[in-house]
Formats: C-alpha cells, structure tokens, sequence
C-alpha cells in the first residue's frame, strides 16, 4: 500500500516510496535524516516542524506527504546559501534569541516565510505570523528583536527598535 | 587575588523530589539477555540505594584529570554531569573555565552529562549549578592554571610572582619563550594532573573578571539556527528502529489481556509485553504507531476510580499525611491572632500545571557487546543510569546515559521513564531504539507541579502592624514558605497529602504557590488598613536585599504614581510583589487594564528586579528573567490541568493554552547587581512574583479578589 512520491527538498529531488498517510515531518526526519525540523506536538499547535512548500510556511507535522508531491520543500538544514549563514538565522544568533533551541527551527523558517511574502512586515504582522510558534522558555522577546533585526538587514534604512521588549501599547 | 565562597545563607531548597519505585517492573528474560549481550553475562542487581546519588550537590572533584583534557592543539575539554536545558548552563560553565584558565571561550569544549566520563557535580536542578557547579569548574582550573605557572616557572627558572596566563600561554617569561596549556598537554606531566584542586587554590576576584560578567553568546547557538545540533529525540544510531508505548486508558488502569498477535502480523514489528510495559517498535514511527494501535484493540483493562479536578481542593485538604509535619513557630501565632484588633482569614488555591517542554521526553537506547548506551533527555543523568540498571537488571557499570542539549526542562526532567521505555525495547528488537513521547503521552504520564491549598491568617494591631502570621501549605511544598516579613509570631507548616497526580518539581516549584498567597494576603491586609501596599511591605522589611529589589522595581515602575486607593472599579490597576527563594531576591510590578464589558483583563505593563548575587552573564540573566515572567503569566493566567476519570481533559497544546507572542506584556527588568556577593542561581525565582502581582493589580482595579490560580475571566466575570 506504499506510494511513490517525488519532490524536493531543499533544491534535492527526493524520489520515495511510503505508506500515503504518513505525515512529510516524519519522512524528512527518518527517511531523510533531516533531524532540525522538530515535532513539538503533533497537531499543529506549536509549529515546531515549519517548513516552507512552494515558498509558504506549512505544519510538517499537518501535511501529508502526498500533498507534497511535485512540489518544492525547504527546510532549516537548506537556509544558508555557499556556506554562509541566511540573514534570519544571522538575526537569531546576534540577538541571543534561543534559550533551548527547541523551538528555533520553526521560529526561524516562519520568519523566512514572512519575510519574503513581506519584506517589510509591521509589528503586528510579525505578531500575526509567528503567534503561531511557542517557545516554552518564553524567549519571545529576543526572538522578535531577532525578527525586527532581520528586517532591518533586509532593508536597513528602518529606525533601531527600542531596547524594550514585548509587545507596544 | 583570592576570593572565597562564603556558607550561602539559606539551606538546601526543598526539593520535591518524586520518591516513588520503579516505572516498570520487567522480567526481562534470560533467552532474550543472552541473544542481545551474548552468553556468560551476569545479571545482578547492581544498586544498593534507590536514592545514593540524589542530593545532586556539587560534590569535590577526585582529580584534575577527572575534570580536564588538555589537547595538544591546545583545545581544553572541560567535563561536568551538568545538562543544558535552556538555562544557559552550558555557556555560564564554559565562561567559568575560560575565566579561571585564561583562554579564549571557544577553546573550551564542555562535554556535559555523560556518565561515562567527568566527575559527578550532581543533577540539573534547584539553580545548584551557579551557586556549586561553577565553583566547582572555576576551583579546578584555578587550579590548572597554577599547574601551568608552576611547571613553566620550575621548567625555566623563573619566580611565579610575575607570570600569569593569557589566552592559553604563560605570560612573563621573556619574549622568546612559549609555554601553555599544550605543552602541559605532554605525557611527561601527566601525573602532575592526576592531583586534587585542593581546598586552598586562588580564584580571580570579581572586580579582575574578564569573561565571567560578560554577555558571551550562547555556545552552540550556529548549530542550533541551523539545525545541525542533534537534540535527544533527534540522535539516529545505524539500525535505528522508532518505537511507541501502548499507554493504559486511565490512571490505575491494569492491563488484563492483550493479544500482540496483530501487531507482529505487521511487517518489520517487533512487539514486546513484559508486566506492564508493552512497545512495540518498526522502522518508522508511523510503523511502530499502527502495530501499537492494532494491539490496543484487543486489550482488556480494569479501570480503577480516580478522582476529578472539581473536587481538587477538598480532596487534598481531606487526604493530608504528614508523616513529618513541618512547623515551623516563633513566639505564640494562636495567642497572638486572638489579641490582635484585626484579623484575617484566607485561603488560596493552585492547579496542578505541567512544564510543557517543547521537547517531550525522548530516549535512544543501544545495546552493544553487553553493555547499553542511552541518549535522552533529563535532568537527572545519573538516576537515570540507576533506574536502568535496577529495570533491567543489569551492574550500573554496564550503563552509559548521555544527555545531548535538550528542548527545555524547567524541573519537569528528572525522571527516567523513557530511558527505561527505550532500553527495554530495544533489548527486545534487537536493535537501538527511538522513542519520543507524544505530547498528549507528556501531558498524561509525565509528572506535574503540585497543586496546593493555602491558609493564611493575619493578625494587625491598632497601629496597622502585622504581630501574628500563620501559613500553611497542603501539598503544594514548603519552598518559600517562610514569611520574609518582620512578625514576631509566626506559625508555618507543609501538609503533604496522598494527591491524585504524580507530581515533582518545577521551576521554584512551590514558592510560586507560597509566594501567590502571602504576597495576595499582605495586600488583603494593606488594603484592610487602607495602606500603600508598598509602605506596607517597606514597614515590615528588614531585610537589605529584598528592600533593595522592592524599591528599584517600584521606583522604575513609577509605584507611587501609579497606585491609588481605589474604592470603586477601575479600568486601570497596579499591583506588586516580592520574595526571596534559593538565595536570590525578586521584585514585580503589574500594570492591567480591564476590558467591564467583555469581562476580561489584560497584563499591560510588567516592571521586575532581580537581584542574584554578582551577575555572571548578564545577557543570560535578562533571558532567564523574562523567560520566568512569561512562562509565570501562563500559570498565572491560564494553565490548569483537569481531570476526570483518570483521565486528563486537556492533553494537547490546543485544549491547554500556554503564552504565545501575543501574550507578552510589555517587560522591563532591573538585573541588580552585586559583585560583592556569591552569584546564585538565576532560572527559578524570578517566576514567583508574577501571579501575585497581576492578582493584586486586579484587586487595585476591579475591586476583585482572587485567590486561586489560574485567574480567569470567568471569576472576574461573576463578579460583575
């Protein structure tokens, strides 16, 4: 009952055969060794496993592999391009914005997401993006000073942000 | 240049610590030890004591050795039983090393929690690492250091008063001469090593730090943005097969019947039942989840009773044990409550909270050659060895249990269960096995943050002084318990009960629910007296520290503006708190804003001190504070566990709601720091101020008392 299934991941073309209801985070993790997508809960909530389809950020944990096929995935593993760091993951290492790291992954490939549907997101868009992604050790501050940095690095003409954290009233 | 460590004034913190047997009961078979280890093994019971290990104080290094590689390419491994959960311990401990021997941080490469290798600093827990691990570290390579002085002064002919180290090379031996840590390196001064750090070694003094009390950068944090660092539930061993538990439907369910058949009918199953653990495991956890399924079809329970979060509190306070009663009393608390001209009486109330770490409990277990190797996640690396070798059967000397950087803890990972899982299941498949629990299997069978049933009482004279105090805590725990405040007659004790929900600690655990309702009470009895809830508090505290932390979180929250005597609602309400717990002080003050007509509330503005001795890293301390705060609201405002039936009725991260991004209030925090104290612990206390602050700002606002966490709505609700 296992199906073929071509796509590709992180510019690889993957071609498997699988059961069809197996879900894309576990074949990325056990059949293609792509261990930095992390299941945090299994049903969408926490979006540990985010990983881009088609340039979007999805639920790897929600998405069936077949849903995949013919198309194009991008995980943490494939950001940085010759060697060199994305910008995102840049942002996140200078701002300290990781306590565990658990959650970073996800963290990260959402603002990829963003940031490249939106290159100039507003606070609030960057809340409606990512409140989908939890951080149990609460490090939501320096994550969105990470996000905001990386915004800045796309377009750095904007104004320094406030050395204050959380959300403005 | 010699600092000492003072006795720390406070005790060993109360722990909370799960006393309970063994997870499983197995009786593994000699057939399958002798297929997986090979014949002429002994199987023994190898530990002698549940429990030798579990003070987890930083206990004396043997020898340097022990604590120290030196590379010849001049690298240094560092190794302690440590983990990294989050809290920052692996780039606190690197400074330290990188302190004391004078190299760069990223010479050192700290190898943590791994059994097989470093001495035995304890388990990750109670903030002991600041206050002993890093003395340990800084003890053992003050010590190094001198080592290398020492043999670079024998070995050129040169007084030590003028040499010192700088990035790994003796300084002060003439510009021709190189002698470092690589040259110690060399087998001819290996024995030098084999020595202990000795009790009288030299430490850099605070005011000469170089490394430590600074914002170094959280070591590893490349491997974590890419992905690359390999997290518990991530480790793939060739072979590797995933594996999945069958769980029982209800606590205190027995498993009478089951027919595995099903699942082994499955291609490239292995299934395995012994007492009451059944697993099954496959080459894809989608695999191991089908096999899993098809047998929990023809499995027959016995369901046991089990009671329902409704009755929570009363079932608690009508199951007290004690088998210890800790009272603790100064002066005549019950003659002093009857004299008093005012007195009060409340009781408050904690749910049962889970940790909820990002990543649930996750094992790799591998058999090779006799001898089991475990890759997992938790706090406790040498209890877990112990549990496996007493679920298995096997000498402790056969088990090796590594800790990888693991996705959080906050006092949730002290337990072993899924070490175990993984062992026993890859003795049976004959090959290393996966496992990661579900996050409904973390929320169920993980253990909880007790809940608690408060009583307070108060007595004030007719000047508004406080002169009795009583505080006693059901089940919840003693940490903090002791009122801070000047009272000269004071009664407090902890009741343990006989309580539904395994529980253990969490992050300050039970000075949370201590902190909650003395903080919530000396507001009820500032309001009584129609007081400043500060002057109050000020009026009643001697103690240097926490006024200290009390007035700069006030000052910088603009308090005495703020505050009003409110005598009828409000949108707008402030509110504070403080306490002190393992040695460090906090401070916190809560701005919210109530919405009359929605009936709900929200935290604007939140303003905290802390204070933790001389900081070590403060950028490390601004994450760990407001890292508290936040996870704070979500037990303050939200999270609650219920159950019904043995059963829990919000497992999932959708039905249990945590704080997300749009949660975060604005944060400011005052990092006080005192370098002329011994740093402590900084993961926990800041925590505890939190849920009293916002409850008391609600008071200040709605004229609303609440007195169980979490707040909801629903209580602001019915009171309007």
């Amino acid at each position: 009952m296992n199906v073929n299934v071509q796509f590709t991941v992180n510019g690889q073309l993957q071609r498997l055969s699988t059961d069809p209801r197996r879900t894309l985070l576990d074949v990325l993790r056990e059949d293609l060794g792509l261990t930095g997508t992390k299941c945090g809960c299994g049903e969408g909530q926490c979006r540990a496993c985010t990983v881009l389809l088609d340039g979007s950020p999805v639920r790897s944990c929600l998405t069936e592999i077949t849903e995949v096929e013919g198309r194009k995935v991008e995980s943490i593993e494939g950001l940085g391009r010759n060697g060199r760091l994305h910008p995102v993951q840049e942002a996140f290492i200078q701002e300290g914005a990781m306590q565990c790291g658990y959650c970073v992954p996800g963290m990260i490939v959402a603002t990829v997401g963003l940031l490249r549907r939106n290159p100039k997101p507003t606070q609030t868009q960057i809340l409606d993006a990512l409140n989908g992604n939890l951080c149990r050790c609460c490090g939501y501050g320096n994550i969105l000073k990470a996000v905001q940095r990386a915004v800045r690095s796309v377009a750095p003409a904007e104004s320094a942000t406030s050395s204050r954290t959380g959300n403005p009233k | 240049m010699k600092t000492s460590f003072p006795e720390l004034e406070f005790t060993e913190p109360e722990r909370y610590e799960l006393h309970e047997g063994p997870f499983y009961h197995f009786e593994v078979s000699r057939r399958e030890f002798v297929q997986v280890l090979g014949a002429g093994i002994l199987i023994s019971v190898a530990v002698p004591s549940a429990f030798a290990q579990r003070s987890g104080r930083g206990g004396g290094t043997a020898n340097l050795a022990q604590r120290l590689h030196l590379g010849a390419d001049g690298m240094i491994t560092v190794f302690t039983s440590k983990v990294e959960v989050g809290q920052g311990s692996r780039t606190q401990l690197t400074q330290a090393a990188a302190e004391e021997l004078g190299v760069p941080v990223d010479r050192i490469r700290l190898i943590m929690a791994d059994t097989a290798q470093g001495p035995d600093d304890g388990g990750t827990a109670g903030s002991r690492t600041t206050p002993s691990t890093v003395p340990a570290i800084r003890r053992d390579c003050a010590a190094a250091r001198q080592l290398l002085v020492n043999t670079a002064s024998t070995a050129f002919n040169i007084e030590t008063k003028g040499l010192s180290v700088r990035n790994g090379l003796v300084e002060g031996l003439g510009s021709d001469r190189r002698f470092g840590y690589a040259d110690l390196a060399s087998e001819k001064y290996a024995q030098a090593l084999k020595r202990d750090a000795g009790s009288g070694v030299a430490v850099t003094e605070v005011a000469q730090w170089r490394v430590l009390g600074t914002a170094v950068p959280r070591v590893g944090a490349v491997e974590i943005a890419t992905g690359a660092h390999r997290f518990p539930s991530d480790i793939v061993r060739p072979g590797m097969l995933y594996g999945k538990v069958l769980r029982s439907p209800s606590y205190g369910a027995e498993l009478t019947e089951i027919d595995l058949g099903p699942a082994q009918a499955l291609p490239d199953v292995a299934a395995v039942r012994d007492g009451d653990f059944v697993g099954f495991a496959a080459p894809t956890s989608f695999a191991a989840e089908q096999a899993r399924d098809a047998a929990a079809k023809t499995a027959k329970w016995k369901i046991a009773p089990h009671p329902s979060s409704d009755e929570l509190y009363d079932y608690l306070r009508a199951h007290a044990t004690s088998p210890r009663p800790r009272r603790d009393l100064r002066g005549s608390p019950d003659d002093a409550l009857k004299t008093a001209s005012k007195v009060l009486r409340e009781t408050y109330h904690v749910a049962y909270i889970q940790h909820a770490p990002m990543e649930p409990r996750s094992a790799v277990a591998e058999w090779k050659e006799g001898n089991l190797t475990v890759w997992t996640g938790s706090q406790q690396p040498a209890r877990v060895r112990q549990d496996l070798a007493r679920s298995l059967r096997i000498p402790q000397e056969r088990v090796r249990v590594i800790v990888p950087d693991s996705g959080g803890g906050f006092g949730g990972k002290h337990s072993g269960e899924v070490a175990v899982e993984a062992a026993r299941l890859a003795l049976a498949a004959k090959r290393p096995v996966s496992i990661r629990w579900s996050r409904e299997d973390e929320f169920t069978w993980a253990y909880f943050r007790p809940a608690g049933v408060i009583d307070v009482a108060g007595g004030l004279d007719d000047k508004g002084t406080l002169v009795a105090w009583e505080h006693v805590n059901f089940n919840s725990g003693a940490s903090a318990i002791a009122t801070p405040y000047e009272v000269p007659n004071i009664a407090t004790e902890f009741k343990s009960c006989d309580q539904p929900l395994r529980s253990g600690s969490y992050r300050a655990l039970a000075s949370t629910a201590n902190a909650f309702a003395r903080e919530s009470f000396m507001d009820e009895l500032a309001a009584a007296s129609k007081t400043d809830p500060l002057e109050f508090r000020l009026r009643h505290l001697k103690n240097d520290r926490l006024r200290a932390v009390l007035v700069a979180a006030a000052e910088r929250f603009g308090w005495r503006n703020e505050w009003k005597l409110n005598s009828a609602r409000q949108s707008i309400g402030v509110g504070l708190a403080c306490g002190t717990e393992k040695g460090s002080y906090v401070a916190c003050c809560a701005k919210i804003q109530v919405d009359e007509r929605a009936g709900t509330f929200k935290v604007l503005k939140v303003c905290e001190a802390f204070e933790c001795g001389a900081i070590q890293n403060p950028g490390n301390l601004q994450a760990q504070v407001e890292g508290c705060i936040v996870m704070g609201l979500g037990g303050a405002l939200r999270e609650e566990i219920r159950f019904k039936d043995g059963k829990i009725l919000n497992p999932m991260f959708s039905q249990y709601r945590v704080p997300r991004f749009k949660d975060v209030p604005e944060i400011e925090t005052i990092l006080v720091n005192r370098p002329d104290l011994s740093s402590v612990g900084a993961g926990e206390t800041p925590i505890i101020g939190i849920a009293p602050a916002v409850a008391n700002a609600l008071f200040n606002a709605a004229q609303v008392r609440i007195r169980s966490l979490p707040i909801r709505n629903a209580a602001l609700r019915a009171s309007t």
